[in-house]
């Protein structure tokens, strides 16, 4: 039996096409994925984000621990309200998950982690609270359902809906969330999401999701489905948990080096295994040059300096050509032209810096 | 969903129409394009071509996924729809319009031995 979202019956009686998405009944799209995808890029689409797992840490010392729990540094934050981007890791160094945490007080900390994942995150977590802050609270909030609004319209789009939100949600930058009141209840409001565009993810209490969902329609916001979320996810150069990053290889080898933080004297679970253990592999964009197919998962790449190989590839609808990321080889540059195998045939593909597009645009340099 | 009385299918989603000169003219299905989503590349046999029956002889790709065309009957690949190679998204839009490729058969009658539409509905309610 799948597990379904507050929204199953909204998606469905959109027409939405249904897949079994780990475990979990979601709408993959509604008609046209390219069309989703770029009503995003353009204006303003939502997408159904509750199969993924908030949990709430709370306690004296919740900061302490996530120092240590986190491969990314949590003294970054330092307004309530701020969030970042980490992964979390084993002691080998490898990703057990990604993951983005808010500092809502000192003593309080929201983390929102994979839908896939979330069991053994909260295991793994429990785990390391267990030894080192036994005291602390951690709270999986299965009472909340998610809604990620992404586009150039997306937060004037979520004020039609919601007037009485944009006094307190106005003047939140990238990365910060707020709590507002409102008739639905108390609503998360957090200007984050994963597409490369401006917007909002909205958590709220599950019972009223359908009714924002239904509001956020008419104000003019286009359902999209997971197929989109993926080539919006993709173009802006943003990794997928399971796919470009698992628990059999290395953050610094899955273009994550930056939420890294190996600068700072605190430990974390994993620091000692990168430490010991220099990357000789990179992540890596890739785009078709010419036509003969579409890039994808588990395609072999060949370079000069050994074999790679892709691990998300799609068609880039902002492009209109095909991209990918892909593992190779240390010092495969940008620039370089490698070869992937699509079916029986090699197919000349460009090295790029990733991201492929941001904010309605491509961000690649013109081919020489 | 759109299944026309007026064609021959085959149970991997190719539909067949016999054209008058006694060639067979086969595109993808109304189905087939909806569960595929957004076509975004074809790759079209050459002319000339001998094909079994049931031989992968075509690719469509989709945003999603690529997916292989089977020859519906044995014969001669005679002309792939070029046009349309140039602009995929016409299978989504008009499947039945967007042919793919054209074929003569080696046995005429192997054309009637496909599903008719009735049985192919039914072979869609079995997926």
């Amino acid at each position: 039996m799948l597990k379904q979202t507050p929204l199953n019956a909204s998606h469905r009686a959109a027409g939405a096409r249904m897949v079994d998405f780990g475990g979990w009944d979601m709408p993959v799209n509604y008609g046209s994925q390219i069309d989703e995808h770029n009503a995003v890029r353009t204006d303003a689409g939502m997408f159904d984000v509750s199969h993924m797992q908030i949990v709430d840490l709370e306690g004296a010392g919740a900061r302490d621990f996530l120092r240590y729990a986190l491969a990314n540094n949590v003294d970054k934050l330092k307004v309530p309200g701020k969030a970042l981007y980490s992964c979390l890791l084993k002691p080998e160094g490898t990703v057990i998950d990604d993951l983005i945490v808010y500092f809502l007080r000192e003593d309080f900390f929201r983390i929102v982690v994979n839908a896939g994942t979330a069991e053994k995150d909260i295991a793994w977590l429990r785990g390391l609270l267990a030894t080192r802050a036994p005291r602390l609270s951690l709270r999986p909030r299965t009472d909340l359902a998610m809604i990620a609004v992404q586009g150039p319209q997306a937060r004037a789009k979520v004020w039609r809906a919601l007037p009485g939100a944009e006094v307190a949600t106005a003047p939140l930058k990238p990365f910060v969330a707020t709590r507002v009141d409102s008739g639905w209840g108390e609503l998360f409001v957090a200007r984050t999401g994963y597409t490369g565009e401006d917007g909002f993810e909205i958590a709220i209490a599950a019972p009223h999701a359908a009714d924002l969902w239904r509001a956020l329609v008419a104000a003019g916001v286009r359902p999209a489905g997971l197929g989109a979320r993926d080539t919006l996810r993709l173009e802006a150069g943003m990794n997928l948990y399971g796919q470009d990053m698992d628990e059999n290889v290395s953050p610094l080898e899955s273009g994550l080096a930056w939420t890294i933080d190996l600068a700072s004297p605190r430990d974390f679970v994993g620091k000692a295994a990168l430490l010991a253990r220099p990357p000789s592999r990179q992540l890596t964009g890739l785009v078709l040059v010419g036509k003969g197919g579409v890039l994808r998962a588990h395609q072999a790449v060949r370079t000069d300096r050994g074999d790679g190989e892709i691990t998300s590839g799609t068609f880039s609808p902002t492009l209109n050509q095909s991209i990918a990321l892909a593992r190779l080889p240390a010092g495969v540059a940008p620039g370089e032209t490698v070869r992937v195998l699509v079916r029986d045939r090699e197919l000349a593909a460009r090295v790029v810096k990733p991201p492929f597009a941001r904010n309605g645009k491509s961000l690649l340099p013109p081919a020489s | 969903m759109n299944i026309p009385a007026n064609l021959r299918y085959t149970a991997s989603h190719e539909w067949v129409r016999s054209e008058a000169d006694g060639t067979v003219t086969i595109g993808i299905t109304d189905h087939a394009q909806a569960a595929l989503g957004d076509l975004v590349y074809l790759e079209l046999p050459e002319a000339g071509r001998k094909v079994a029956a049931a031989e992968a002889c075509a690719v469509v790709e989709s945003v999603k996924a690529a997916s292989d065309i089977y020859a519906p009957v044995a014969g001669e690949i005679i002309e792939a729809n070029k046009p349309v190679a140039e602009a995929p998204e016409q299978v989504n839009k008009d499947p039945y319009g967007s042919w793919l490729f054209k074929l003569r058969p080696a046995e005429p009658a192997a054309v009637g031995r496909l599903l008719d539409a009735r049985a192919y509905e039914a072979s869609i309610g079995d997926e």
